[in-house]
């Protein structure tokens, strides 16, 4: 089969399997438009701005697990989807974005939307390859796929310079089925010395505590870690990453863990003697200050990338290797064995666990005539019976979101954890619906976040997906007022919004249905009404309380039993 | 600490300014680096001279290995190697100096490569300190300019970085 290079990335995203691509056309990319009209097998999504079309192709991977494809033009079109990459790449999701290049001899000159696509995104890319041969760019983009997916999945750009994609030029093609590379083989298997030391660490553990992030989703290892959790009797907490891994109602959940982690989490992770990382990656927002992490614990760290092992903190057993993998090894010497830690130290360790938990440190003021932005979170939940997928953007209301919505299983919580990219709900919400059409899906948003993607709800209406958006609108940048009224005496700089759109109106401009809500009794039914109406949009406004803060907090640098707990929390 | 990394990476446009970018963006050290092709024409060798405490120079192995491009490294100064560097050195041979220059030269073992009237060109192969002290016994007023490649090096015995 003879194809032009437009017309051989169009058939090899066809034959890898590709569902969605995520774009928006510009000159470089002409020719690959051209090949894209009047075939129907790899579906493409009009985005309305280039950032939105990465955040599409990461939620839709986030919440199916299969890799988000992108297409974009040269210069603008490329510097635009950056935010987008780096976003994917902090979190490690399978992408592969496409971008146009000017003509091959052009590259150098300054041409017209010319970047150097490969040097700027090299920083935040798993890796990144310039197509400078059209016969080879169907191996090109295998081995694109392959090293966004595989490992530590990552975002991979292909920079195709214009000339590759000409009509005129037609070269042999056939789907490359399999791709090796000689630099690149991820260890997936735990080494079974270290598998063995850990069990032994393990079976001696008084005051055990499991720690586990984005990793297990990515793994897809949930049922494992659910089973060696179960077998062992062990409290677990979940990163912001890995929420949804372990289930949100489950007695041995103790909720997530970190700088707006509960009590009970993070009084655990200072007190425990024994903690066994999964897939998780000691970022600064769950450590806080490294020298009194964890102080007395021996630590476990089970992760694939090998470089995020001792990188913050030392441990003392590590194993590389995929946490599924890892986990089942576990399970299986588990079984074996007949060494269990002690019951009795176990017993006391849970009731210690208890105490903490009875501060309740969720707690907010119920008696409020203003809404309350943890109540409609609680209400979202049961609305839709926990098992939304929830989006969320950057602030308050996505800590609230990851505290209030109890996630039963993983890839419902779709997030920008590592870069916290304000604009991210909306579009993610969007690849999040397209891969699960009759699925609820929930934008947990601000009235700040929103404003950064807003122009998806064209795209949402062109497409017809009726995302749930679930605005908590306090007129302010929430998390920055808060950190101002703690850090800064109050002097609120540039946090305030003065000028917002109505937002409703803002909605039906676009062809979906408004909804504000201004009073706690009107949550509930408007909830309803929104869910109600499935094949609609529905863009939910609500006035919450301003001066709401998001506890418990622990301040950047501080241990994680250097906790403030809610002023309601502390009156009690 | 000082350490020598030792690395073959594909041959490819870009390789050379992924390892920049990752020192760069991640703070590590860069004493020198030298590049070029080996005899496998697909692979070129670098070598790296870096600082660091032996957390940092773990992290520095993790993240080179991490980047798709390294097929290999080795951290050479983890056990017995040879390093070389090699230098050109231009000197103002215009005076007396001229005669002690010479000496001086042979007495490193260097090879006086270029001579006009007025200059020489040393050029001088050996560790960093070999060089260092070379330049040392020169009154700087005399040097017209040097030129240093970098180390390069490999293991001792048989040990030895190949696919």
């Amino acid at each position: 089969m003879e194809l032009s290079g437009g017309e051989i990335l169009i058939q090899f995203l066809k034959d890898e399997g590709v569902e969605y691509v995520f774009g928006y056309p510009g000159g470089a990319v002409l020719h690959i438009y051209d090949a894209i009209y009047g075939q129907e097998d790899v579906k493409h999504i009009l985005v309305r701005h280039e950032q939105a079309a990465t955040h599409a192709a990461d939620g839709y991977a986030r919440a199916t697990g299969k890799p988000g494809v992108v297409l974009v033009t040269s210069g603008p079109g490329a510097t635009n989807a950056v935010t987008g990459i780096a976003t994917a790449h902090m979190d490690s999701i399978p992408m592969v974005i496409i971008t146009g290049q000017v003509h091959a001899s052009s590259i150098g000159s300054d041409a017209f939307q010319e970047v150097d696509s490969i040097g700027i995104t090299r920083p935040c890319v798993k890796h990144n390859f310039l197509v400078k041969d059209i016969n080879k760019l169907a191996e090109t983009l295998k081995k694109a796929f392959y090293i966004a997916t595989t490992g530590r999945p990552g975002p991979v750009v292909v920079d195709i310079p214009k000339d590759i994609t000409d009509p005129k030029v037609k070269v042999p093609y056939e789907y490359p089925k399999s791709v090796s590379l000689r630099s690149y083989n991820p260890v997936v298997k735990g080494h079974p010395m270290q598998v063995k030391r850990a069990v032994d660490l393990i079976t001696t553990a008084k005051r055990p505590m499991i720690y586990s992030g984005g990793g297990v989703v990515l793994s897809g290892a949930h049922k494992e870690l659910t089973e060696f959790t179960r077998m062992l009797g062990f409290p677990i907490t979940n990163t912001l990453m890995g929420l949804g891994a372990y289930p949100g109602q489950d007695k041995q959940f103790l909720g997530m863990l970190g700088m707006h982690g509960t009590y009970e989490a993070n009084m655990a992770m200072h007190e425990c003697d024994v903690l066994i990382a999964v897939g998780a990656r000691f970022d600064d927002r769950v450590t806080g200050k490294i020298e009194q992490f964890c102080p007395t614990a021996k630590i476990i760290h089970i992760d694939i990338d090998p470089s995020s092992i001792a990188k913050t903190v030392k441990v003392d057993i590590p194993i590389v290797g995929d946490v599924k993998n890892v986990l089942q090894d576990l399970l299986t010497l588990l079984k074996e064995t007949k060494e269990r830690p002690d019951a009795t130290a176990l017993h006391k360790w849970w009731e210690q666990i208890e105490r903490w938990r009875g501060a309740d440190c969720l707690a907010y003021d119920r008696r409020s005539t203003l809404i309350k932005p943890q109540y409609v979170i609680e209400k979202l939940y049961e609305a839709t019976h926990g098992e939304a997928y929830v989006t969320s953007d950057v602030g308050q209301h996505q800590m609230w979101a990851a505290q209030f919505y109890k996630f039963e299983t993983p890839n419902h919580w779709i997030n920008s954890g590592g870069l916290g990219t304000m604009g991210f709900g909306l579009p993610a919400a969007m690849g999040v619906k397209l891969g699960f059409p009759d699925a609820t899906v929930a934008c947990v948003t601000g009235e700040a976040s929103i404003q950064m993607c807003i122009q998806e709800l064209s795209t949402c209406m062109q497409y017809r997906l009726p995302i749930k958006i679930v605005n908590l609108n306090n007129r302010y940048l929430g998390m920055v007022r808060q950190w101002q009224e703690f850090f800064y005496e109050g002097r609120y700089s540039m946090s305030y919004m003065d000028a917002l759109p109505d937002f409703v109106k803002l909605a039906e401009a676009y062809g979906h249905v408004g909804i504000r809500c201004e009073s706690p009794s009107d949550v509930e039914p408007a909830l309803k009404e929104a869910l109600a109406q499935k094949d609609r949009l529905v863009f939910l406004d609500f006035i919450t309380d301003q001066t709401e803060n998001v506890y418990p907090m622990i301040e950047a640098g501080k241990g994680h039993h250097e906790m403030h707990l809610s002023p309601e929390r502390e009156l009690a | 600490m000082r350490h020598i990394i030792s690395l073959l990476l594909e041959n490819e446009s870009g390789a050379l300014s992924r390892v920049a970018g990752l020192f760069s963006a991640r703070g590590y050290n860069i004493e020198a680096l030298t590049v070029a092709p080996t005899e496998d024409e697909s692979l070129s060798r670098m070598t790296i001279v870096t600082n660091g405490s032996s957390e940092i120079l773990e992290q520095i192995i993790k993240q080179l290995n991490k980047l798709v491009d390294v097929v290999k490294l080795m951290e050479l100064t983890e056990g017995a190697h040879i390093e070389r560097e090699l230098a050109l050195i231009k000197l103002d041979a215009s005076g007396k100096n001229r005669e002690e220059f010479k000496r001086l030269a042979d007495i490193f073992r260097a090879g006086i490569v270029d001579v006009t009237t007025s200059s020489y060109v040393v050029e001088l192969t050996g560790t960093v300190e070999k060089i260092d002290a070379f330049l040392d016994a020169i009154d700087k007023k005399f040097i017209i300019e040097v030129a240093r490649s970098g180390v390069t090096g490999m293991a001792r015995g048989e040990r030895a970085l190949r696919l």
